[in-house]
């Protein structure tokens, strides 16, 4: 089985989100349509729109957040569900409550879909598995696998820009290793048919299986950036260099850091993207992250279109449910 | 039965009449607002004949249907364009049929989300028996009582009507 495949109902319709791997084409682009119909609702006085009226949401998050975790919560309000929001550092789970508990007891008052962030590869299909069959999971980010919602976002935000994106060249420049969003991406932007993708990283920052994936590797950022439509940098996380796969931040910086003079060397009108947080004079110079082809805030406002979108197509598909 | 354009233009040519001795003057500063899909056709065609000052606006409903919860998303949702400011306007809501009311219903609860009109007159090209809500056309090309699973259906190249089969699918004529 597809690993996908737990996604969708038995009519084929998306039932949870949980990963961009196997969710093709068509889906990806119905989606990023639905996401720009949801961005007309900013266009209204009141920025409202009752689909979700009566549903509760539960932001469930295992990891720390606040860009992603804000965006889902506007989103759901903006859909008009009741939104609850866990901080597991002061839940029952810091007291021992298994997973799946968490989760029954939260069945258990009604909640219809859960937004889980979870350190753990795998967190969120193992509570798709186990919810009831009108309840929806929406992977938030489940340790190095997947960032569905953020890919989705980031292709969105890249069509937006480039709508022709089967003739487009993408560089994504980082940390691709211990990247869910990075992973996500390149499944997401493989189904929509893009031109060309490539990793730009040290040795050590790359995983194993990119060119099985059809993406082009360099380890030099100039040859890398050479021509390219789409930058997209990754954020550096600070215990890789404790874990000693990197010197340091500036040496990193000296190497691999976005800055203008490297920026030349991508297409003149090429974009900018980051999905947060940056780090300024680690992974990207302050002069491109607030320069003109920088969409890094673009993306920020996108994500709740994207979110919203995603959201309302999970929750559609639940069997009717008595007294609805 | 089917209709031919000829006499569906010559419903719009009356509808356009109807509101215009309705208005007089203030046609000119009427919001013509159609809903997606055959409504924004009937809207267009309307536009055409009344020659108001402001660009014609559209709805998409389907955030808004009371539906959801029993059919879920359509996925293919238009984005709303209203190109101006309701607040204190009069808007001229427009659909092909008015069958139910739901659709008239969700689509007021969505206009009131971009502000405060003074006033909304609603236009129908067909004003169908079955209403389920207190909903009633102002304007409107004709009227028609058809068994439940019939459905009319415009045909947006040249704005004839046909009579479709909901079950079988087939068109009826004659």
């Amino acid at each position: 089985m597809v690993e996908g495949d737990i996604q969708l109902a038995p009519d084929g319709r998306l039932r949870h989100c949980l990963t961009t791997e196997g969710m093709g084409g068509e889906r990806i682009t119905e989606i990023l349509d639905l996401a720009e119909s949801f961005a007309g609702v900013n266009d209204k006085t009141i920025k409202k729109v009752p689909l979700l009226r009566g549903h509760t949401v539960v932001n469930l998050f295992f990891e720390s957040s606040t860009r992603t975790r804000s965006t889902f919560e506007l989103a759901a309000k903006r859909l008009s569900a009741d939104v609850l929001n866990i901080d597991v550092q002061r839940s029952a789970t810091s007291k021992g409550e298994s997973l799946l508990d968490t989760i029954a007891n939260l069945q258990a008052m009604q909640c219809d879909l859960f937004v889980m962030r979870h350190p753990e590869s795998g967190a969120s299909h193992l509570v798709a598995r186990h919810v009831d069959d009108d309840v929806h999971v929406i992977n938030a980010g489940d340790g190095l696998h997947a960032h569905p919602t953020q890919a989705l976002l980031d292709v969105f935000t890249m069509r937006r820009h480039k709508p022709d994106l089967s003739e487009r060249s993408v560089a994504i420049v980082g940390d691709l290793r211990h990247s869910r969003v990075a992973r996500s991406e390149i499944h997401a932007l493989r189904a929509l048919g893009v031109g060309e993708i490539r990793a730009i990283a040290p040795r050590t920052l790359l995983p194993v299986d990119l060119e099985a994936l059809g993406v082009r590797v360099y380890e030099d950022i100039d040859a890398g950036l050479a021509d390219v439509d789409i930058v997209v940098m990754l954020r550096l996380q600070r215990e890789r260099m404790e874990h000693a796969l990197l010197p340091s931040s500036s040496e990193y910086f000296a190497g691999w850091g976005l800055t203008p003079e490297r920026l030349a060397r991508a297409r003149p009108d090429a974009i900018v993207m980051h999905p947060g947080p940056t780090n300024r004079g680690v992974e990207i110079d302050s002069r491109v992250a607030d320069g003109p082809q920088s969409v890094i805030l673009e993306q920020v406002t996108n994500g709740i279109a994207i979110r919203m979108a995603v959201m309302a197509l999970v929750t559609g598909t639940a069997p009717q449910r008595e007294g609805r | 039965m089917s209709t031919d354009a000829a006499t569906v233009e010559g419903w719009l040519d009356r509808m356009a009449r109807d509101i215009t001795d309705a208005l007089g003057p203030e046609r000119q500063d009427l919001l013509i607002v159609g809903i997606h899909s055959g409504g924004v056709r009937v809207a267009q065609a309307l536009h055409e004949r009344l020659s108001p000052k402001e660009p014609l606006g559209s709805l998409d409903i389907s955030f808004y249907r009371d539906d959801f919860s029993r059919i879920g998303l359509h996925p293919r949702v238009r984005r709303s364009e209203l190109p101006f400011t309701l607040d204190d306007r009069t808007v001229l809501l427009v659909d092909d049929v008015l069958y139910s009311g739901r659709t008239v219903r969700a689509a007021l609860n969505e206009l009131f989300d971009y502000g405060r009109p003074a006033r909304v007159l609603l236009a129908a090209l067909v004003e169908r028996a079955g209403h389920e809500l207190p909903i009633r056309a102002d304007f409107s090309g004709t009227r028609l009582d058809l068994e439940p699973g019939q459905q009319v259906r415009l045909n947006h190249e040249d704005l004839g009507l046909g009579l479709r089969d909901t079950r079988t699918g087939e068109m009826l004529d004659g």
